[in-house]
């Protein structure tokens, strides 16, 4: 038997990293939210096929990325207030509404923190596309575009520069512009996750692209994308898609 | 030999890495390692020896070389797959090698895949271990096909198929369901591809390619990149920048071209024709 005369210490950890990476890039009525569908732990993957990105509303779409087990109870946990509030008031919650719930959710949690990061993308009210990032607990800001998980050091820098046209002088006698259309912005986040996938060991095997459309716009090019998919549920108002693709497996 | 020095103990002076280890201790992180976080296998076979490894070499989770080579050169007839710090495989194997020719020399027979072995056992157990190299080792010589792995402390193993690195175990289950006596080559070189394929796409440490190598008594073929199942897909966006997109603050042109004129002094000038 242990001697209890010397101090003994006990630990468990609770938490463990899941790898992956998710970014989301807003548009001027449009919003991009993506991530990969690999969940690993150390250099095994779990599965191929984990998505990271869920349809909340019709207009808004979440992105978890971290703690795995967290990340799919958070999202269990927001779904469920939505529905409350689908209840109580017989309309979706707004997006800004959104952003601001998750902020107290996680808030809640200071000091037994979920440990994930989450990306928020959608449709304002005013019918601006709009994406809200936040950190594990709950200090979140409105962006135009934002990137998370393992390969955020690798991703955040390539959208700063072709997004924010970072480091970027433009042409004279012209400007950046402030907003790109959307097969620009869809071809900006396939070529990130490709490229994720090349450098980090953690990024692969598929990727799951949603598109949110303010209400009443038309597909703006996305007709001709392959392996595109509506998740629309109702009627009359923002359309939300999403994009399946392949990415490399080893 | 040089004699016993007053100064120092006899044997190796580890003084440097117990400094590392207090350095450690203290918050000072030594220099990451490109690690060759790897899937390499070894195989015996009808008519010699199979090597195979793949070709990703990593620093943490990032990829560092997509296409590394990890099956190294001893002697025409003996080759060594590494896994682990990828200098100390390099070096390791490097400096094996030179020994083996200079033995090869020395002796005037060609050398035999044991005496590599002990060499590398002996000089990896004398670093006990501060030398990252897990190896596979294999070669032809006048006693027939031999293979062996080499743990960084220096312990070995004789086996008829074997693995090492992180993918060690995805390509063990593949040679423990498929590995027979008396393979052909073909059988041979599927199964290394098929226990290679399993550790690139299994383990996160392992990627790219299949590097393989056949051994026979009369002839070595090294197969760099027999296989390639991860061809890099094509970019969506060409991402070329207008000339004139970096600012620049100040700009300040130099001529490079230096006149200078030469006066001769005294004398008359030398004859340079």
């Amino acid at each position: 038997m242990a001697s209890l005369a010397h101090p003994q210490q006990r630990q468990f950890n609770p938490y463990s990293e899941n790898g992956g990476t998710i970014l989301a890039i807003a548009g001027a009525d449009f919003s991009v939210i993506a991530g990969d569908t690999r969940q690993s732990e150390g250099y095994s993957i779990q599965t191929r096929y984990a998505p990271k990105v869920f349809r909340l509303t019709d207009r808004a779409v979440l992105a978890v990325n971290g703690f795995a087990a967290d990340g799919n109870m958070f999202v269990k946990k927001v779904k469920q207030r939505l529905e409350w509030y689908r209840h109580a008031h017989a309309k979706d919650m707004p997006l800004r509404a959104i952003a601001r719930l998750i902020q107290t959710m996680l808030y809640a949690r200071r000091f037994f923190p979920y440990y994930v990061y989450n990306i928020l993308g959608g449709i304002e009210e005013d019918g601006t596309g709009a994406v809200y990032s936040f950190d594990p607990v709950g200090s979140y800001e409105r962006e135009a575009c934002r990137a998370a998980g393992a390969a955020s050091s690798l991703v955040q820098p390539f959208l700063d520069n072709q997004i924010y046209f970072k480091n970027q002088r433009p042409a004279p006698g012209t400007s950046h512009p402030v907003h790109l259309p959307l097969p620009t912005v869809l071809s900006i986040v396939i070529d990130s996750f490709t490229s994720a996938t090349e450098r980090h060991i953690e990024v692969g095997d598929g990727l799951e692209i949603y598109v949110v459309l303010a209400k009443g716009r038309n597909l703006q090019g996305l007709e001709g994308i392959r392996g595109m998919q509506e998740l629309t549920v109702t009627e009359d108002g923002e359309r939300v898609f999403v994009v399946r693709r392949e990415l490399k497996k080893d | 030999m040089p004699s016993a020095s007053p100064y120092h103990g006899p044997g190796f002076d580890f003084s440097n890495a117990v400094r590392n280890s207090f350095l450690q201790e203290k918050g000072i992180p030594l220099p990451k390692a490109t690690s060759t976080g790897t899937t390499i296998v070894g195989c015996i076979y009808k008519d010699g020896v199979i090597l195979g490894a793949d070709t990703r070499a990593t620093e943490g989770p990032i990829v560092a070389d997509k296409n590394c080579e990890k099956i190294h050169f001893i002697t025409e007839s003996i080759r060594c797959c590494g896994a682990g710090t990828a200098a100390d495989t390099e070096f390791t194997t490097a400096s094996i090698s030179s020994n083996m020719e200079l033995h090869a020399l020395s002796t005037g027979r060609q050398p035999r895949v044991v005496t590599a072995m002990t060499m590398l056992k002996q000089y990896l157990f004398r670093h006990q271990g501060h030398i990252g190299a897990a190896l596979v080792l294999g070669g032809v010589d006048a006693t027939g096909p031999h293979l062996f792995t080499v743990a960084p402390h220096g312990s070995t193993d004789k086996l008829p198929y074997v693995t090492m690195g992180s993918g060690s175990l995805a390509a063990m289950a593949v040679f423990e369901t498929g590995w027979k006596p008396n393979m052909n080559r073909e059988e041979g070189l599927a199964l290394v591809t098929a226990a290679i394929s399993a550790g690139i796409f299994n383990d996160l440490g392992s990627g790219s390619n299949v590097d393989a190598c056949v051994i026979t008594a009369t002839h070595t073929e090294m197969l760099r990149n027999f296989v390639k199942p991860n061809e890099r897909v094509e970019k969506e966006r060409k991402y070329g920048f207008r000339r004139g997109t970096t600012a620049w603050k100040t700009e300040n042109i130099r001529s490079l071209v230096v006149s200078e004129e030469v006066t001769p002094v005294g004398g008359e000038a030398m004859d340079t024709d």
